[in-house]
């Protein structure tokens, strides 16, 4: 009997989230249109000539395109990139969140404000001071030497696929973090009190009491750090120069679109079809996990 | 003792949260810590527990220093403030967490959350969430949930806070029999002086920090030390210029005194009964008169302090403007941080409680 009642509660307060009056008068349909119209000509519009242009010539020109040697190369190192700053980024986005919710300490707000820098540096200016710093002039190069040196490795951290995943990292780096903050925040410490009062360790807090309530936000921010993380160009154009070694599909399709011929061209917007592919699959997966994460709240 | 807390000081930043806090609670007891929001006692609670660490001083449970114990392992049940349940799992999943992360066995675990279901009542909502719970429930089950790795001392923070005026009278009884059939040792926190004298064999009121007064209900209602105390139990008005009331002569002009409704008896003065208290009584106007549901409450000004009375609705009617006769039969004298009790010396070798 209860369970009924729970079930109708949730039914209304669904429908009461759809609710809304429609437009009516002149006022309304007119911002809506205009609204409409802007969304049109800023965003479908020049989506949809990118993937016009790139079947322009054909599917086969396409097929070539998106199989060249360089295009495979650059998919190749996007999806590393993504995988391992994705990797990272939700590992330390964890630790930080979970640091800045969950404990009280010294400088607390500092690091909150630290988190953040990736936000304001501009990324070409974070990947400048990767050069910097690694570069061969940098100061940090004698100790990459040392380490490879000991460790009879050959990592160079500039000009090079681990440069451009550090870059990556970089500008990515607050997109869980900023997500699960304010989740953890709301959520408060009470439940991890209760179960540290009865006895549970630290791993086990975080993965029965904490971790359920911030899956969402978490698989969100995961969602959004990924689509930063293969769309970006500016940080990793500074820390990558190498066609078909270091570059990315952003890089490549600027590459493309720069030699200036009819058919570069037409390969750029094949390889950057291949980007807005990516980023419809986020969108959805994105509107999944927004979905179910409401849904469950 | 079972329980000490030996000069135990806690600063959050500027604020003393407490200030040489000390205190010893017997096994078996159920204790209230009881003052005014702010006062501390949430966070000398949680330094019982662990969960908050004092600066200074000593927590000892059963003659043991426990100021290095971590929160986990001091054998204590804890009901959390608004509870705290775990929103993810059922009510079962909840009780059996504490054993399951003892690496109890499955057998023991499903006999005891058994057990624990049934003793708070809640058989046949295993398996809802805690967000299908109405808020008694919710508390029972938080109850259970602390009592399941059979803890030696169970502290309790406002466990009545978060449930409606009318349920909470049921549950108050409830938990006190619950406790008492456990037979733990028990201390809450609570800001309610009614919660805190029908539920608490003991009390311990906490202001600013500081620890005002240990003792039974009784003893706290019937000799407050300091005039904190005095003010904070019972409903009290303070008289800031108290002079010249018979049977007070001891009382210097221009003293602060505490005067309870239960210290003033108001009467026509053709009344046959106090006929012979009439030279040590004084006389007053009533200006007030309000309805409070099972008697009514006289303001009266006398000898230009007010007064509140409360008066039977089985006594005959009285009217604003109507003059009476007021008797007090003592007052709290307050000097500095002191309540002393003094007695109308008119009324000695009267048998007061005859009357």
């Amino acid at each position: 009997m209860k369970k009924e009642i729970v079930v109708k509660e949730k039914a209304s307060n669904q429908k009461e989230g759809k609710r809304g009056t429609k437009p009516h008068g002149l006022v309304p349909c007119l911002l809506l249109g205009v609204g409409v119209l802007f969304f049109l000509i800023m965003l479908v519009f020049p989506l949809a000539e990118v993937i016009y242009r790139s079947l322009k010539e054909g599917l086969e020109v396409y097929g070539a395109a998106i199989m060249a040697e360089n295009t495979l190369s650059a998919l190749k190192v996007t999806l590393i990139a993504t995988i391992i700053a994705v990797l990272v980024n939700t590992f330390f986005g964890l630790c930080a969140s979970w640091c800045l919710t969950k404990f009280d300490f010294r400088g607390k707000n500092i690091l909150s404000t630290l988190i953040d820098i990736p936000f304001s540096v501009s990324p070409v200016i974070a990947g400048l001071a990767y050069l910097m710093v690694f570069g061969r002039m940098g100061w940090a190069t004698p100790y990459v030497e040392k380490i490879n040196e000991f460790l009879g490795t050959d990592i160079a951290l500039v000009f090079s696929v681990p440069g451009v995943v550090l870059a990556t990292i970089f500008v990515t780096f607050p997109f869980v973090s900023r997500e699960l903050i304010p989740v953890m925040q709301a959520q408060g410490t009470a439940e991890e009190e209760a179960a540290v009062m009865l006895g549970a360790k630290g791993s086990t807090v975080f993965r029965k009491v904490t971790f359920p309530h911030i899956k969402w936000a978490l698989l969100y921010g995961i969602i959004l750090c990924a689509a930063r993380a293969f769309g970006e160009f500016g940080a990793v154009y500074a820390v990558s120069k190498a066609r078909g070694k270091t570059f990315t599909l952003p890089l490549e399709v600027d590459a493309l679109y720069m030699a200036g011929s009819a058919e570069s061209i037409t390969q750029a917007f094949a390889v950057s079809s291949l980007l807005v592919l990516l980023s419809i699959i986020i969108l959805v997966l994105k509107q999944i996990v927004e979905y179910r994460g409401k849904r469950e709240l | 003792m079972y329980v000490e807390m030996k000069h135990i000081n806690k600063n959050f930043g500027d604020f003393e949260a407490a200030k040489d806090i000390d205190f010893g609670i017997e096994q078996g007891k159920l204790v209230a810590l009881l003052g005014p929001s702010g006062s501390g006692k949430t966070t000398i609670l949680r330094m019982i527990a662990g969960l908050e660490t004092q600066d200074s001083g000593d927590v000892v449970i059963e003659g043991e220093v426990v100021n290095d114990i971590p929160a986990g392992k001091r054998g204590i049940g804890f009901v959390f403030q608004n509870y705290a349940l775990f929103r993810y799992m059922t009510v079962w999943e909840n009780i059996a967490f504490g054993l399951r992360v003892k690496k109890t066995s499955k057998k023991e675990i499903n006999k005891r959350v058994k057990e624990l279901v049934q003793l708070v009542g809640l058989e046949g909502m295993e398996k809802r969430y805690p967000d299908q719970l109405s808020g008694g429930q919710r508390q029972r089950v938080a109850f259970a949930r602390a009592l399941a790795p059979s803890p030696q001392l169970l502290l309790l923070d406002e466990p009545f806070a978060a449930i409606d005026a009318k349920v909470r009278k049921e549950l108050r009884d409830w938990l006190k029999k619950m406790i008492a059939k456990v037979g733990i040792t028990s201390i809450f926190v609570t800001h309610d002086q009614d919660e805190a004298v029908e539920v608490a064999d003991e009390i311990i009121i906490i202001n600013e920090g500081k620890l005002e007064q240990m003792g039974t209900p009784v003893e706290i209602y019937k000799r407050p030390k300091t005039s904190f105390v005095s003010q904070f139990i019972g409903t009290s008005s303070v008289i800031d210029s108290f002079a010249g009331f018979k049977g007070f002569d001891e009382i210097k002009e221009n003293s602060q005194v505490i005067i309870r409704p239960e210290f003033v008896e108001v009467f026509k003065s053709d009344n046959e009964k106090f006929k012979s208290l009439l030279p040590a009584s004084e006389e007053g106007v009533i200006t007030e008169i309000s309805f409070r549901g099972s008697y009514l409450e006289l303001t009266l000004e006398v000898n230009g302090v007010s007064i509140t009375a409360n008066r039977s609705l089985e006594r005959r009617s009285v009217e604003i403007g109507e003059r009476m006769h007021v008797l007090l039969y003592r007052v709290y004298l307050l000097e500095e941080d002191d309540a002393r009790l003094y007695k109308n010396s008119l009324l000695k070798g009267v048998d007061v409680e005859a009357l």
